[in-house]
């Protein structure tokens, strides 16, 4: 089944609430749209609902109210295979496959989409200059790999079958500081390129400053504030202030944020 | 006489012996990874199967062995000879070791990892057979050797019901009061054991994932 042909946002949240059976709402009354090639952000603490968000979208959770529509489709009209397969997703703790090489790890959805091996091949050799991997890392385990290298097996993993939307949940999070800066530089330069539309969790103001086209900021479940960079900077929302005051002296020697 | 000169004279009956014992602990092995596996990977699937089916295997487990050999007497078919009875009851005692080992193993498996691959779009079956199984393979294994461990040791019981096997030796010896009869019996069940156990032992490492 072909994404139906939509020109409307590629992700709405429509009066999304979440709940696990008996236990307390984790999201609640989520009203939001991703527009096609954009970055938005999912900023927030921890349990404020952001990685929540992430999984209703290709469906790893089912809403209990509201409807999530990706293309314009409800998730749960989805063939959730289907779904699954044309949104890539990336966490925070990578999950590559640690019996299979680096190769089989990325070329994993070209071969249950079923394409045929020369192709699986060429498309592996393609992503792995596409993420900065040494072509030698190809016959490698994950094991074998530094935390970077694994990131980068876990980027051009969901970028194999070349998906039009990306999730990833605190994709760089474990990573060291330069790691870090090195791989946040990479993605967007990746994105200028490919124009995915992009949800990205983080708790990192600094990082949501230099990837998102819009920051929405979570809290106990809730969308607070949604603007781009320059105006969340501006914001007079508290809790977007307070966001910005708890970040000042990192925002301020990064020079991301004027001279005072 | 002693007991070297007892294996000499009696060779090919031990050796007979050693295989009768090896048919009864390989086909109720078999069966029970038959069994066993599909019913672990079940209730990793419908946990609520969990408590039911592994509570089963285990009771099954306490009944001594020489009770269940008399409780399977007069099923039909399976009573007629006393070898498909051996088999049978062999075959439930390996089943827990398998059962369990099959669920711990698969629910061992990185949560990240199955996570990542459901939200890659693998199928149940895929997830299953490309990334859990695979993964939960050395655990899977190392029950397997336990069972069998277990099984070469409660086999020898099974001549008691006339199922043959290196029990025959051992409990000729102990109606005849003769220790040779006795060690007859034990030392090839015995390395049967370590045999059984080094070599899946062996397996076990190799399947290890990295």
């Amino acid at each position: 089944m072909p994404p139906p042909a939509h020109n409307g946002p590629a992700i709405e949240f429509r009066d999304v609430g979440f709940r696990i059976d008996g236990s307390r709402e984790l999201l609640h009354g989520l009203n939001l749209e991703v527009q096609r090639g954009e970055t938005l952000v999912l900023l927030g603490r921890s349990g404020s609902g952001k990685t929540t968000t992430l999984k209703l979208i290709n469906r790893l959770l089912a809403p209990s109210a509201g409807d999530v529509r990706v293309s314009g489709q409800s998730t749960q009209e989805w063939d959730v295979i289907r779904l699954r397969r044309m949104i890539g997703y990336v966490i925070q703790e990578v999950g590559l496959f640690p019996h299979f090489t680096v190769a089989r790890n990325i070329g994993l959805v070209p071969q249950i989409e079923g394409w045929p091996a020369e192709r699986i091949q060429q498309r592996v050799d393609e992503l792995l200059q596409l993420a900065g991997l040494d072509p030698q890392l190809a016959s490698r385990y994950p094991s074998q790999l530094s935390g970077g290298q694994r990131q980068r097996v876990g980027v051009a993993r969901a970028l194999a079958a070349d998906p039009p939307i990306l999730l990833m949940d605190e994709p760089f999070g474990a990573l060291d500081p330069i790691t870090r800066a090195e791989l946040q530089r990479e993605f967007l330069a990746l994105q200028q390129r490919l124009k995915m539309t992009v949800v990205f969790v983080t708790h990192d103001l600094r990082e949501a400053l230099l990837l998102g086209s819009r920051i929405a900021l979570m809290e106990e479940g809730r969308l607070v504030t949604i603007h781009p960079p320059e105006e969340f900077l501006r914001s007079k929302e508290p809790l977007a202030a307070a966001y910005v005051d708890a970040f000042g002296a990192a925002l301020d020697s990064s020079g991301k944020r004027g001279p005072s | 006489m002693n007991f070297w000169q007892f294996v000499l004279h009696n060779h090919t009956e031990m050796l007979e012996m050693t295989l009768q014992h090896l048919w009864l602990v390989g086909i109720s092995t078999l069966l029970a990874v038959l069994i066993g596996i599909p019913l672990g990977v079940l209730i990793t699937r419908w946990p609520r199967l969990n408590k039911p089916v592994l509570g089963a295997a285990n009771i099954i487990q306490t009944i001594p062995s020489l009770a269940l050999f008399g409780f399977l007497l007069p099923a039909p078919w399976i009573g007629e000879r006393a070898d498909r009875l051996a088999i049978l009851a062999l075959t439930l005692y390996a089943l827990l070791p398998l059962i369990r080992n099959t669920y711990a193993g698969i629910t061992g498996v990185d949560r990240a990892v199955v996570e990542a691959g459901r939200g890659m779009g693998m199928t149940g079956r895929q997830l299953l057979f490309q990334v859990e199984l695979p993964l939960a393979l050395g655990v899977i294994i190392a029950g397997v050797r336990v069972a069998t461990v277990i099984s070469v040791g409660v086999a020898t019981i099974a001549a008691a019901i006339g199922a043959g096997g290196l029990g025959e030796y051992i409990f000729r010896g102990l109606a005849m009061v003769n220790n040779q009869l006795i060690l007859a019996g034990a030392v090839p069940a015995a390395l049967l054991a370590l045999l059984a156990d080094f070599s899946l032992g062996w397996l076990e490492k190799r399947l290890q994932p990295r």
